[in-house]
């Protein structure tokens, strides 16, 4: 079907638009600019993620943003109470947002279509009010304060913005084309056939619950490495980033930008945060014109913008 | 967690009877919440997101029209009309238009419905906290039960749900509306091919949803404060009762919201902090327990 060699491919893609990235700062600074790369790269990775579930797999998860919070506390808390290296923390964070993500998994993924997604949001608002009830560690209501020392790592000094800005970028862009391995690797293929047609699955050998644990422990990882990179851009952790509004705005941004379309949820999230930087300048009724804009997207074109795209000019691959 | 004060609580007499009371009041207007929810679900198999927002604007409504007439029997009347009626031309106008599709199309329509009537609330009434105040005919002493006070308003609130969940089982049971739409529930291309009008009984299910949910505004707005961020919190619990309940059935809803309401007026008194994380471990330990819900049908 495909020519060529498609891992090669996708890594030159990400080279390329790695490389366009990297040099936008050195033609012109715009911290603007540079904000928004930021918070694109953490929202990109959990609306990602949430399409390794919701697109490839047809698992609708409402809490899915539960694991961007858990990341983002697991790795505040570790830079505040200890003094792990930037990385080390990173990556302890993810492992244990991955436990968490394998545990919660266990408990979820044999439930049918809807009861799973109820379940998923019951446990994202369980881990809510954990956090606003348990002070003494997460500071309840208030969040962690104090900021996160933003040690140097690898030559990267993240005190800076355009330092921050490049380290956001190459994570994310490592971080989605480590996705993109795993949605076109077998068992991304596999998860799809689940997805179209589960006795079928079934019938040819597949363990069901166990290949919808794996994908849900992997999407749990990388929306804590999302939730890594989100409490670096605000230095700390608060209860905003697991609150349900993340999970929600994930969705809209795998709705938006096309769940059939692997780059879909970065171009929605891409939408939502920049509908988001342009509204606000204009209106406090920010809600008001994001429910429109939504409304003519899914009643005009009747899905995302990237499958959309793709249906109209047909012939080009992903 | 202070479960010596659960402890003494459930001892005295008055306590019981002030904490039971809250929790029925809490019970029963997320039944009426919920109702419309499983209703809609076990009809049209549609998560209605912006269910909330009917309960919210219901309130509004109501606060209102109390304000223009002075009457709180044709607020309460005005809010579940307009309501249902609201419920209709959404329907009608966004809901039918993706039947069919994709869930998280029926999702994010919902969620677009919130965002707009969220800020058409705050354009209209303003973004602060109103307080309707308890209406004059009900500002008399309140009744004492084993020692423990009832406002008389409690207790009209209480019987009207309860009323309600007699009605709507009993239609749904006995009366030719009832049968087809528990029949449409099943099977809805046989009941259309029988000619039934299932566009029709499609809006009658959305307009009794929003109208109960109008009803629950309307009963909310004197004990509760109205806010435009009200529909969200009860969206979620109604979704928590449902799912209990089992999707589909308002015996189930009635059921579990009254487990819920105990929760939420016991779970004050011993787990103060925590009475929220409470309800989530609920539900999460009875859907391990009942994947299907209490009264849900397993499939």
């Amino acid at each position: 079907m495909k020519k060529g060699r498609p891992a090669l491919r996708d890594a030159a893609v990400a080279a390329g638009a790695l490389i366009v990235v990297l040099a936008i700062p050195l033609v012109h600074r715009s911290p603007a600019f540079e904000d928004f790369i930021i918070r694109l790269s953490a929202m990109g990775l959990l609306a990602t993620s949430l399409n390794l579930l919701v697109g490839n797999t047809g698992m609708v998860s409402f809490g899915h943003g539960m694991f961007y919070g858990f990341g983002a506390y697991a790795f505040a808390l570790t830079m505040q109470l200890t003094d792990l290296s930037l990385p080390v923390a990173a990556v302890l964070a993810v492992a244990v947002t991955t436990f968490a993500a394998l545990c919660v998994g266990a408990i979820c993924v044999r439930l049918s279509t809807d009861y799973f997604a109820f379940i998923t949001l019951a446990f994202q608002m369980l881990f809510y009010s954990v956090i606003i009830s348990w002070q003494s560690l997460t500071g309840g209501d208030q969040g962690l304060r104090g900021g996160i020392t933003r040690r140097e790592i690898f030559g990267f000094e993240l005190g800076s913005q355009l330092h921050l800005y490049q380290f956001c970028a190459v994570v994310a862009v490592l971080g989605l084309l480590a996705l993109r391995h795993i949605s076109t690797s077998p068992f991304g293929q596999t998860l799809r056939m689940i997805r179209d047609n589960e006795s079928r699955a079934s019938f040819l050998g597949i363990v069901l619950w166990r290949a919808r644990l794996w994908t849900f422990t992997i999407a749990g990882a990388f929306a804590g490495l999302g939730g890594v990179l989100a409490a670096l851009f605000v230095s700390g952790a608060y209860p905003e980033l697991a609150d349900w509004p993340n999970s929600g705005q994930a969705i809209f941004a795998v709705m938006l930008g096309g769940i059939n379309s692997f780059l879909g949820p970065v171009l929605g999230a891409a939408i939502l945060l920049a509908l988001n930087d342009v509204v606000t300048r204009f209106t406090e009724y920010y809600g008001l014109v994001l429910g429109i804009v939504i409304l003519a997207f899914a009643l005009g074109l009747r899905r995302g913008v990237l499958d959309f795209l793709r249906m109209a000019w047909p012939g080009r691959s992903r | 967690m202070d479960l010596d004060a659960l402890g003494a609580c459930l001892t005295t007499p008055a306590c019981v009877v002030t904490q039971t009371t809250s929790g029925l009041i809490v019970g029963m207007l997320l039944f009426l919440v919920a109702a419309g929810v499983t209703l809609i679900f076990g009809v049209l198999k549609i998560v209605n997101f912006a269910h909330g927002t009917f309960y919210m604007l219901g309130g509004y409504v109501a606060y209102t029209a109390l304000g223009v007439t002075d009457s709180y029997a044709i607020a309460v009347l005005s809010a579940t009309l307009t309501m249902a009626l609201f419920g209709v031309v959404f329907e009608r106008a966004l809901m039918s238009r993706v039947y069919g599709s994709n869930v998280l199309m029926q999702l994010l329509i919902c969620y677009a419905v919130v965002l707009i009537f969220d800020d058409l609330v705050k354009i209209l009434w303003g973004p602060e906290f109103h307080a309707m105040g308890m209406p004059p005919a009900f500002q008399v002493p309140p009744l004492f039960i084993a020692g423990g006070v009832v406002p008389p308003f409690y207790a009209v609130l209480i019987g009207i749900a309860a009323l309600i969940a007699i009605v709507l089982g009993l239609g749904l049971s006995m009366t030719r509306l009832g049968k087809t739409v528990r029949a449409a529930a099943i099977n809805p291309q046989m009941v259309s091919a029988l000619g039934v009008n299932t566009t029709l009984l499609f809006a009658i299910v959305f307009a009794v949803g929003g109208g109960l949910a109008g009803l629950a505004g309307a009963l909310a707005a004197p004990v509760r404060s109205l806010s435009p961020g009200m529909g969200f919190s009860i969206l979620i619990e109604s979704f928590i009762v449902t799912v209990i309940g089992g999707m589909g059935s308002i015996a189930g809803a009635l059921v579990s919201a009254l487990l819920i309401g105990m929760v939420r007026g016991f779970g004050t008194i011993g787990f103060p902090q925590f009475t929220d994380g409470l309800i989530y471990i609920v539900m999460i330990a009875i859907l391990l327990l009942r994947p299907q819900g209490l009264f849900g049908r397993s499939s």
